[in-house]
């Protein structure tokens, strides 16, 4: 909630120029979560300090719907760091009282606003999970002498050890306009959640923020955002140099984003993770720089794949595991010559997209508990629901029981929300059933749930599971011996564990099992991925 | 079959229909069919065709629309056949082709189907369809109509109809009156009670001596055969059927239940065997195997006259029986829910014979399908058919074959007392094909009721759910579609086995917001709520700040094995259901230490139990949220902490140069002292603890234990155990209280202040129960089985730090407390479900629902700050 920016370039108080403020006087902004002040608490000519004083109203803070989520805590909203922690409500606020500052211009002093001054920045509460480290990594290359100290978490629980947040001062000579601008992109890359919901117009703020020539709107490009992503302007900021030209710096060259060696990193945070902007924001900058094109920028499919999140039960610790898995599974299949499939925890659909799109089987249905991931596996299967036509889909909650494909047809895949620890006649009537890595996201005393479930009650011929193999996990770095793979994993099985339950499996219910490797095999260890196929 | 065709008599006609079932108007246009239904049916009862095509077309005369006005005809037909609903189908039905539609609606439904035919002169019709202006058809209609009805007449038994009515001419038709007529299987009007009686074939000697033993005085003929039972206390014995073959006395079984149903004192229903024997009887060839042959033989000892009253008694058994109100049903081999009451070949052979999968085990035998795992109906189901070592409830079934005649047991069950009684084989008498099994219908390593459907939570349409209707004993409650699908995915991927959870605490509402300046919550309105609902006394509890946890602990793995999961000796579970630890060695640690306690307050014997489940609350808070405490509590203090400092010397020294910032200087002092009082409230509530030292259980309710639930038992009672347990030492904790009369003004004035001293000494607050317990009831019924009352410091955590600005603090004293009340009512009632369907050893679906329902109701959105 404060950032105090010092500069001892005589005469100091020339600061006031630079910032539009007057040292002698304290200003007050209106925002719309709170009030942002302006005062100076040294004004000489050896050294000025200019204050920068956030005061987050609380019920206006409310207001701002998406401001502060946490899953697991309802009472985020009104409980949270935002008055205090330099986020990126304070990066709004900054944006909008510094202004002309960000953007470098200055009437008074044009030569000075062009000049690197000595300057010190200083935030007590800058929120940086990735520590100290990281804010060296990102405001070294760019000239500052970084001093970040860890904040205690408290002093009333020895032993808790130290918050999250840094207090971190700036020391170097940086062009005002460029210093602000790092603040504006860096702070909240480090604190890494947007009080606002990110759209496309964050990738142009972020480029112009990072110097980028030509960083205008391309909508010919971006295309109009997506309707239902209305952007609550009123609270997201404003990007700076919008209405000037935003290049008039003495080394315009692509800006110092594109140079940054953490260029990706704060990208990637900046743009809160959506994936798509960020392919589009890095290939603009590649673009800039006069390299090849970055892949995939305008690709309609990215944009699909921006939302699908980290597979729920699909681990991915090796890229290539989860491809070679699926086709395993699907290699199975054909060999059983299944003849039609119930995906069962088919999580966002990795593998149901495969399956419907393999024309020999004449149902494709999945399963997931979490309505979430079918709407994600709705859109990666589907190929246009809607009546209006197109690859348009419909939303999910639309597509109730009986619900048809586009020309009357039974939608493929058919998707249902159910659980495996429940009986369901919806399971039944299925020639084969895949279980792809869920069974170690079910505490052990469920599994018999399961098993009554689709061995006795659902009872298709064949039955695909595949699990993680707990042996192979010495193989991986970082892994801790007797840690599971994934925070969700109830167990991980041995090959002789899971041999030991799918012999019983079988037994009880009639199956014949046989066991098979999926991915690549140590002689020690085995292979990353275990399956079990049962046939009856 | 009873055609009436022939029947030329004067007097009015009286049209047999059955109750439940499908009647089919038949009659040429202006034969007067709509004129007759309204006269005899009801008009909900009646679907016309005219008005479906109204419907579908706003002209009740639009022939084009009749093809989409059918489709709806039949819709609404189905519905109501499937719903047990007289359905009249007002329609000239004068096609074959349009008539076997309905018999086939029907007979898809279980249901019999009557045609009544109104059979009207042509010159009538044709006058009364001129009278009406919208019937401009030709005459020539008409004509057709009655030529096709004339061709059709003849065939109407064979297109399935049970009953056939012809009214001949308007005076037969206006002088008929309709008789509704129950199915047979329908003796609801029967309330016994009853003693059923499970296979006997043929052991009259152990059916005599059951029937001693249940109490019945037997009669006996001149040759001191036995021939009737009568029960001095009115009581009324039911035959499951199989009373025939493989035994050594057929006859003698016979004559004795034949008497017995003659006099009125017994019911039976056939058997597979008797319907075997029946076409034997007949003379039909039969294959004399599975006890046959000595029946025949033994009947063969028998007179002529003897064989024809057995053949007339087994051929006039009815399918099953639907006993007291609805209550019981009586069949062979079970019967599943949709076909109770109901009448066709299907529900017979499925009443003889059960459902197989027409595949056979290993001893040729044929597999069932396990019905009874899946029946969910209030009807309780008893029957017989399949032989088994013992009998058992299976979901509200029951089957009594306990193989008496391949030397087990002869077993009668009593209704509604649900007491088994049952007499030893005196031999065996047949050899089995195969022993007997376990549990009905197969053995398995999971209890067979212990399996949940889908459809139990109210999920199961594609990708939305219907959301649950849950009846409790103080009325229904729903769960919606949005928040079925969140508890599903939360009961499955995080909840503990659902077989250990009994009970899901209810949210609690909070007082009603204080009217005192400066203040959310008081006691005074928590004393008023029940003073105004007329509960009398209240039991005030200090507010433990942990987290709230049900502990279930059995005496040993017997109990856990019978009553929840094998291999434990108990659980701890938080208020949604998750296992309050993860790591198992620390969860057996603390269940250990809890059972020790239960033992040293001598609770097993106190109790008579082998289990029992507490309601308490676990501490530290930091033991389950240290995550939440770290992340969203000590964050806020530290940046705060960080911060505020660094602006106010900021501010102190523009304040110096000058810089008018007094009032922004004033603010961050405020927040700072703020920040403090905070952070003191989620400090007081975090210490550290290894494995189970340091931790405390502070139960303020027993909730159950074996056949027995406390939720009517007084909050004194709860606290002595309570008190007896912290007394035992290990973790448990006492809770303070104190009883207080809420219509004496000086008893809750010192309430009130023993409140401040605990919230000021750092306690979060107390908890204002009706001291009746949680089943108390003030004038209006159920009341809220506790009022939350939190203190002042201890909701900066909640409202924020700074709530206490009086200017936040007007606009939170407009909280609106009528959702949060509204939830808090429907989970208790949820919870108090739960806990008696528990109690009564109900299958885990049944109990299951409640919980589950809470779940649901816990993620619908309300402040989550009251």
């Amino acid at each position: 909630m404060l950032l105090t920016i010092t500069t001892t370039a005589a005469p100091a108080t020339d600061l006031g120029f630079l910032l539009h403020k007057h040292p002698d006087r304290a200003q007050s902004f209106e925002q719309s979560f709170g009030t942002a002040h302006v005062f100076y608490p040294e004004a000489t000519g050896e050294r000025c300090t200019a204050a920068l004083l956030l005061d987050v109203d609380a019920q206006a803070l409310l207001r701002a719907r998406t401001s502060v989520s946490s899953p697991d805590f309802s009472l985020a909203q009104y409980v949270n760091d935002r008055p205090y922690a330099t986020s990126s409500l304070f990066t709004v606020a900054l944006g909008r009282v510094f202004r002309s500052a960000l953007r470098g211009s200055c009437r008074a002093r044009p030569e000075l606003a062009r000049t690197p001054l000595p300057l010190e920045l200083r935030m007590p509460a800058v929120p940086c999970r990735s520590g100290a480290e990281r804010a060296r990594a990102l405001f070294e290359p760019l000239g500052w002498t970084v001093d970040a100290e860890p904040v205690p978490l408290d002093p009333g629980l020895p032993g808790w050890g130290d918050s999250h947040y840094l207090s971190l001062t700036l020391t170097g000579t940086v062009r005002l306009s460029e210093a602000l601008s790092h603040l504006y992109v860096l702070l909240p890359a480090m604190d890494g959640s947007k009080h606002y919901w990110v759209d496309r117009s964050e990738v142009d703020k972020l480029l112009r923020a990072g110097g980028l020539p030509g960083a205008a709107p391309r909508t010919a490009v971006d295309g109009p955002s997506a309707a239902g992503e209305a952007t609550p302007s009123a609270i997201a900021p404003e990007a700076p140099g919008e209405d000037g030209d935003g290049t008039d710096g003495p080394d315009a060259d692509v800006g110092w984003l594109a140079g940054h060696p953490e260029r990706d990193w704060i990208t990637h945070r900046y743009l809160n993770r959506r994936d798509a902007y960020v392919r589009t924001a890095l290939a603009r900058i590649a673009e800039a720089e006069g390299l090849a094109e970055g892949d995939g920028a305008d690709d309609p499919a990215a944009e699909e794949a921006e939302t699908a999140p980290p597979a729920e039960g699909h681990d991915e610790r090796v890229p290539t595991l989860a491809e070679q898995r699926a086709g395993a599974v699907m290699a199975v299949l054909e060999a059983e010559d299944a003849t039609s499939v119930i995906d069962l925890g088919c999580g966002s659909g990795r593998l149901l997209a495969r399956l419907a799109a393999d024309r020999s089987l004449t149902r494709v249905t999945g399963v997931d508990v979490s309505v979430t991931a079918l709407e994600h596996a709705h859109r990666r299967t589907c190929r246009g629901c809607d009546p209006g036509g197109g690859r348009r889909h419909r939303p999910l909650p639309a597509l109730t029981g009986g619900a048809v494909g586009a020309n009357g047809a039974p939608p493929r895949p058919e998707l249902l929300v159910g659980s495996v620890v429940y009986r369901d006649r919806r399971f039944s009537g299925y020639d084969a059933a895949v279980l792809m890595e869920v069974i170690e996201h079910l505490d052990p005393s469920r599994l018999p749930a399961m098993e009554e479930s689709v061995f006795g009650a659902a009872r298709p011929r064949v039955v695909v599971v595949t699990t993680p193999n707990a042996e192979y996990n010495t193989h991986y770095e970082g892994l801790a011996d007797g840690s599971l793979r994934h925070s969700d994993h109830r167990f991980e099985w041995t090959r002789a564990e899971f041999a030991r339950w799918g012999d019983r499996v079988a037994e009880q219910y009639g199956y014949r099992l046989r066991r098979l490797p999926v991915g690549s095999e140590d002689p020690e260890t085995g292979s990353p991925t275990q399956m079990g196929v049962f046939v009856r | 079959m009873s055609t009436t065709e022939e029947d030329r008599t004067p007097e009015p006609r009286v049209l047999g229909v059955p109750r439940m079932g499908l009647v089919v108007l038949i009659g040429v246009s202006g034969s007067g069919k709509s004129t007759f239904a309204a006269e005899h049916f009801a008009p909900t009862q009646v679907i016309s065709s005219d008005h479906c095509r109204g419907m579908v077309s706003d002209d009740e005369n639009d022939q084009s629309a009749s093809a989409d006005a059918f489709a709806l005809l039949h819709t609404v037909v189905d519905i109501r056949l499937r719903r047990g609903l007289l359905t009249v189908v007002d329609a000239t039905n004068v096609q074959s082709r349009v008539r076997g539609e309905l018999v086939r609606i029907a007979k898809d439904n279980n249901v019999l189907s009557t045609a009544i035919v109104l059979d009207v002169p042509e010159a009538l019709a044709k006058e009364r369809n001129r009278g009406r202006p919208d019937r401009d058809f030709g005459d020539h209609v008409v004509r057709r109509q009655r030529r096709e009805l004339r061709q059709g007449l003849k065939r109407l038994s064979r297109e399935g109809f049970r009953r056939i009515h012809v009214l001949r001419g308007p005076e037969e038709i206006d002088g008929a009156t309709v008789e509704l007529e129950r199915a047979w299987p329908d003796r609801t009007e029967l309330t016994g009670p009853f003693d059923i009686v499970g296979d006997v074939h043929g052991c009259r000697e152990e059916l005599e001596e059951l029937l001693g033993v249940l109490g019945y005085e037997l009669s006996r003929d001149g040759e001191g055969r036995p021939v009737g039972a009568r029960h001095p206390d009115g009581r009324t014995a039911v035959f499951v059927g199989d009373l025939v073959d493989r035994g050594p006395d057929s006859p003698g079984v016979l004559r004795l239940v034949m008497g017995m149903v003659a006099d009125g004192d017994a019911l039976c229903v056939p058997g597979n065997h008797e319907n075997k024997l029946i076409r034997a009887l007949k003379g039909a060839k039969v294959q004399a195997t599975h006890g046959l042959a000595e029946t025949l033989e033994q009947l063969g000892r028998e007179s002529e006259e003897f064989r024809a009253r057995v053949l007339a008694f087994c051929d006039g058994l009815v399918s099953h029986l639907v006993l007291d109100g609805g209550r019981l049903v009586v069949a062979h081999a079970g019967l599943k829910e949709e076909y109770h009451g109901r009448a066709s070949g299907r529900v017979r052979s499925f009443a003889l014979y059960g459902e197989t999968t027409g595949e056979t085990d290993e001893y040729g035998l044929p597999v069932r399908l396990p019905w009874a795992r899946e029946y969910r109906g209030k009807a309780a189901v008893v029957y017989g058919h399949v032989p088994t070592v013992k009998a058992e409830w299976l979901n509200n079934t029951i089957c009594l074959d306990t193989g008496c005649v391949f030397g087990g047991k002869l077993t009668a069950l009593r209704h509604p007392e649900r007491e088994l009684v049952d007499v030893d084989a005196h031999r065996t008498w047949y050899e089995p094909v195969r022993p007997l099994s376990g549990t009905p219908p197969e053995d398995g390593e999971r209890r067979a009721d212990d399996t949940v459907d889908i459809t139990d939570v109210g999920v199961g349409d594609g990708v939305s759910a219907p959301g649950l209707y849950v009846e409790t004993a103080d009325g229904a409650v729903r769960t919606d579609s949005g928040s079925t699908l969140s508890a599903l995915e939360v009961m499955s991927r995080f909840a503990v086995d659902p077989r250990w959870l009994l009970y899901l605490p209810p949210t609690m509402a909070p007082a009603p917001t204080a009217a005192a300046p400066g203040l959310l919550e008081h006691p005074d309105e928590a004393f008023a709520y029940f003073r105004g609902a007329g509960t009398g006394e209240v039991v005030c509890q200090e507010k433990h700040m942990g987290s709230r946890a049900v502990a279930v602990l059995c005496r040993d793995g017997e109990a856990a094995e019978r009553r929840f999961v094998p291999g434990e000796l108990g659980t701890v579970y938080t208020r949604t259901g998750r296992p309050f630890f993860q790591d198992p060695a620390l969860r057996a640690e603390v269940v250990d230490q809890l059972r020790r306690a239960v033992t040293e307050a001598d609770l097993w014997d106190r109790l008579g139990t082998d289990w029992v489940a507490l309601d308490g609350e676990l501490l530290p808070w930091s033991a389950k949220a240290r995550p939440l405490i770290r992340e969203q509590y000590a964050s806020v203090g530290a940046a705060a902490r960080a911060s505020l400092p660094a602006a106010a010397a900021a501010l102190r020294a523009a304040a110096a140069r000058g810089v008018p910032v007094d009032g922004l200087a004033d603010k961050v002092a405020l927040r700072t002292e703020q920040t403090e009082a905070f952070s003191r409230v989620y400090r007081r509530y975090s210490w550290d603890t290894d494995g189970a030292a340091g931790l405390r259980y502070a139960p303020f309710a027993v909730l159950a234990s074996e056949g027995r639930e406390y939720t009517d038992a007084d909050h004194l009672w709860h606290m002595a155990i309570a008190e007896r347990l912290a007394e035992a030492g290990g973790l448990v904790q006492p809770t303070r209280y104190r009883v207080v009369d809420t219509t004496d003004p000086a008893a809750c004035g010192s309430a009130a202040d023993w409140w401040t001293d605990l919230v000021s000494a750092g306690g979060e607050g107390m908890v204002v129960k009706p001291v009746l317990g949680a089943r108390a009831e003030g004038r209006k019924g159920l009341v809220q089985p506790g009022l939350k009352v939190r203190g002042p410091e201890y909701l900066r955590i909640v409202y924020g730090a700074d709530y206490t600005d009086p200017e936040r603090l007007a606009v939170l004293k407009d909280r609106n407390l009528g959702r949060k009340n509204s939830l808090a009512m429907r989970e208790h009632k949820l919870g108090l479900e739960a806990l008696a369907r528990h109690a009564r050893r109900e299958p885990l679906w049944r109990v299951h629902e409640p919980v589950f329902a809470v779940l649901a109701l816990a993620s619908e959105p309300v402040d989550p700050r009251l």
